[in-house]
C-alpha cells in the first residue's frame, strides 16, 4: 500500500563544502496537502527542494519520493521520477526562444507522441487554467513577471506532476498578482489532486494557502504545524519571523565585530 | 626571502598547470558526453537544422563578403608578384591554391568563431544565468541531448561548407580583379587553376582542415557557454575565452595539419 506521505525526508544533512547547510532534516509531506517550507534567506529551503529533484545528493540520509529513493547517480530512475514532479522557478525560467504556446508544449512534445491537435488542446487547457489562453502567441519577452510565472507553472503541471514545487513563487509580484498566483497554487492543488510543496518567505500570503507549515532557521527545522499553531507559537524566533518583527533572537546586522572597534573608536 | 617568492611562484605555475589540465579533462569529457548523448538530434534532425540555421546560414554573409574581398585582394597582390617574373598567367593558380588550402579554411574558421561561436556560448551561457538549462533538466529533459549536441553538430556541419563557400567567392574576387579589372587572359585564369589545383591535396586536404576547425570551434563554443558561471560577467569572460582560445586552436591545428600534409610532399 502507498504511503500517506508522497515525499518522505529521512534524517538528510547535506554540506556545500564545509558549511552545513541541512542538519538532520525529516520531513514528511502528505499527499494532496500544500506544504511551506518557510524561513529567512539563505536558511536552506532552497536546497530542500533541489533536494527532491535530485539535482544535488545529500552527504547523509534520504529523500523517497513515493517511498522510492530519489538518487542523482541513477539517471534513468531519477529522469522517470522528475516527469511526475513540476517545479517552478523563482523567475520563472522560460525558454526564451520559444513561444509562450511552445513552452507549455514542450515537456508535452518531448515526452509524449500525441499528434499536434491534441498538444494544442492540452496546451490550451493549461494556459487557460493559469488565464493567459490568450497570450499563447506571445514570447516570453513580452510578458510581465507575474505573467511569465504563470505560464512556467502551466508549463510545470502541463503533464499532470504528482508533485509540484514551488520556489519563492510570490517574490517580486505586485499585491494583485501575488493574491492571483497565491490562489492559483491552492486551486491547482485540489483541482489536479496533487502534493505542491511552496518554498517562501512571504508569511502573509502562505499562511492563508497552505495545510501545514515547516519553519527552518539555520538548517534546522525549529518549528512545525499548521498556520493557527504558526501564529499562536510562543517561539521568540517564530513570532518574530510570523509577524516581521525588526527585533528578536534574528540579528539584522551580518554576524561581525562591534562596529565601535570596527571604526576605533 | 627570495627562496620563499620563488617557491611561491612556482607553486602559482603549479597550480595553474593542474588547473588548466582539470579543465582540459572536464572539458573532454564534456564532448564525450554530448556525443554520446547525441541520439536525440540524429533522431530528430530538426533539431540540428533550426541550429545550422543560426550558425550557419546566418553567417553567411560575412563569409562570402570576407571571401570575396580576400578573393580580390589575393588578385591585386598576386599579380603585382608574378609580373615580375612575367608568369600573370599562373594568377588563376595563385589565387585557387591560396584559397583551398590556406586561406578558406582558416579564415571563414576564425570568422565563424567569432560571429557563430561567440553566440552559441553567449546563448548557452545566459540559458544557464536564467536557469533555463535547469528547468529543462527538471523536466526530465536531458540539456546536454537536447541544447548541446544539436548546436555542436550544427558547427561541425556548417563549417566545411561556409569554408567551401568562402573559398568559391575567393576564387571570384581573384577573378574579378585579375580578368576583368587588370585584363589576365580569361582561358590562361582557368585552365591554369584546372590544371594545378588537385582534388585530393589541395581541395580535400583543406575540406580535412575545415572539418576540424569545426569540431573544435563547436567544442569550444558550447563548453565555454556549459561552463560558465551565471552571472553577467561570467558569460561574458566565457564568450571572449570562445573567441580567443577558438581562434588560437585554429591556428595551432592548422600549423600541425599542414605539417602533416606537407610531410608526404
Amino acid at each position: 500500500m502507498a504511503s500517506e506521505y508522497l515525499v518522505e525526508i529521512r534524517n538528510l544533512t547535506y554540506a556545500y563544502g564545509p558549511r552545513p547547510v541541512l542538519v538532520n532534516i525529516d520531513m514528511a509531506i502528505p499527499r494532496g496537502k500544500v506544504v511551506a517550507i518557510m524561513g529567512i534567506s539563505g536558511s536552506g529551503k532552497t536546497t530542500i527542494l533541489r533536494l527532491i529533484g535530485g539535482v544535488i545528493a545529500a552527504q547523509r540520509g534520504e529523500v523517497l519520493f513515493d517511498g522510492q529513493k530519489v538518487d542523482p547517480r541513477a539517471r534513468a530512475q531519477l529522469y522517470r521520477q522528475r516527469r511526475r514532479m513540476g517545479m517552478l522557478f523563482q523567475f520563472g525560467a522560460l525558454f526564451t526562444d520559444l513561444s509562450v504556446f511552445d513552452n507549455v508544449a514542450f515537456q508535452v512534445r518531448e515526452h509524449t507522441d500525441l499528434p499536434e491537435s491534441m498538444v494544442r488542446d492540452l496546451v490550451l487547457m493549461k494556459l487557460h487554467a493559469v488565464g493567459l489562453r490568450a497570450a499563447h502567441a506571445s514570447m516570453p519577452g513580452e510578458l510581465s513577471g507575474g505573467m511569465a510565472r504563470r505560464v512556467a507553472l502551466a508549463r510545470a503541471i502541463a503533464l499532470d506532476p504528482a508533485l509540484m514545487m514551488y520556489d519563492e513563487p510570490f517574490t517580486g509580484l505586485d499585491p494583485i498578482a501575488l493574491g492571483v498566483t497565491a490562489n492559483l497554487v491552492r486551486r491547482l492543488n485540489s483541482a489536479l489532486g496533487i502534493t505542491s510543496i511552496v518554498v517562501t518567505h512571504d508569511v502573509a500570503e502562505a499562511l492563508k494557502i497552505v495545510d501545514y507549515v515547516y519553519y527552518l532557521s539555520q538548517g534546522r527545522i525549529v518549528a512545525k504545524g499548521t498556520p493557527e499553531e504558526m501564529r499562536a507559537n510562543p517561539d521568540p524566533l517564530v513570532r518574530q519571523f510570523v509577524y516581521g518583527q525588526a527585533e528578536g533572537p534574528v540579528s539584522y546586522q551580518y554576524p561581525s565585530r562591534p562596529i565601535a572597534e570596527e571604526l576605533g573608536v | 626571502m627570495m627562496f620563499g617568492r620563488n617557491a611561491l611562484s612556482l607553486r602559482g605555475i603549479g597550480a595553474h598547470t593542474i588547473d588548466a589540465l582539470w579543465r582540459l579533462g572536464y572539458a573532454t569529457r564534456f564532448l564525450g558526453l554530448t556525443i554520446t548523448h547525441s541520439g536525440t538530434s540524429l533522431r530528430r534532425p530538426r533539431l540540428i537544422i533550426r541550429e545550422i540555421y543560426y550558425t550557419g546560414v546566418l553567417s553567411l554573409v560575412i563569409i562570402l563578403v570576407s571571401g570575396l574581398f580576400v578573393g580580390m585582394v589575393l588578385g591585386f597582390q598576386g599579380y603585382h608578384t608574378l609580373q615580375t617574373y612575367g608568369s600573370e598567367s599562373a594568377l588563376g593558380v595563385l589565387v585557387a591554391l591560396s584559397l583551398v588550402r590556406e586561406l578558406g579554411p582558416v579564415v571563414s574558421a576564425l570568422l565563424f568563431a567569432s560571429r557563430a561561436g561567440s553566440a552559441v556560448t553567449a546563448e548557452v551561457g545566459l540559458m544557464k544565468a536564467t536557469e533555463q538549462l535547469a528547468a529543462m533538466e527538471m523536466m526530465a529533459v536531458d540539456p546536454i541531448a537536447r541544447v548541446m549536441a544539436p548546436r555542436f553538430w550544427a558547427g561541425v556541419i556548417s563549417m566545411p561548407l561556409l569554408a567551401a563557400m568562402f573559398s568559391a567567392m575567393g576564387v571570384f574576387g581573384g577573378y574579378l580583379v585579375g580578368v576583368v579589372l587588370i585584363g589576365v587572359d580569361q582561358g590562361t585564369f582557368w585552365s591554369q587553376m584546372q590544371a594545378a589545383v588537385d582534388f585530393r591535396e589541395d581541395v580535400l586536404n583543406g575540406v580535412i582542415k575545415s572539418c576540424v576547425f569545426g569540431v573544435a570551434i563547436s567544442w569550444i563554443a558550447v563548453f565555454e557557454g556549459y561552463d560558465a558561471p551565471p552571472t553577467a560577467e561570467g558569460v561574458s569572460g566565457a564568450t571572449t575565452r570562445t573567441v580567443v582560445t577558438s581562434s588560437l586552436a585554429v591556428l595551432g591545428l592548422d600549423f600541425i595539419m599542414t605539417a602533416f600534409m606537407f610531410q608526404g610532399v
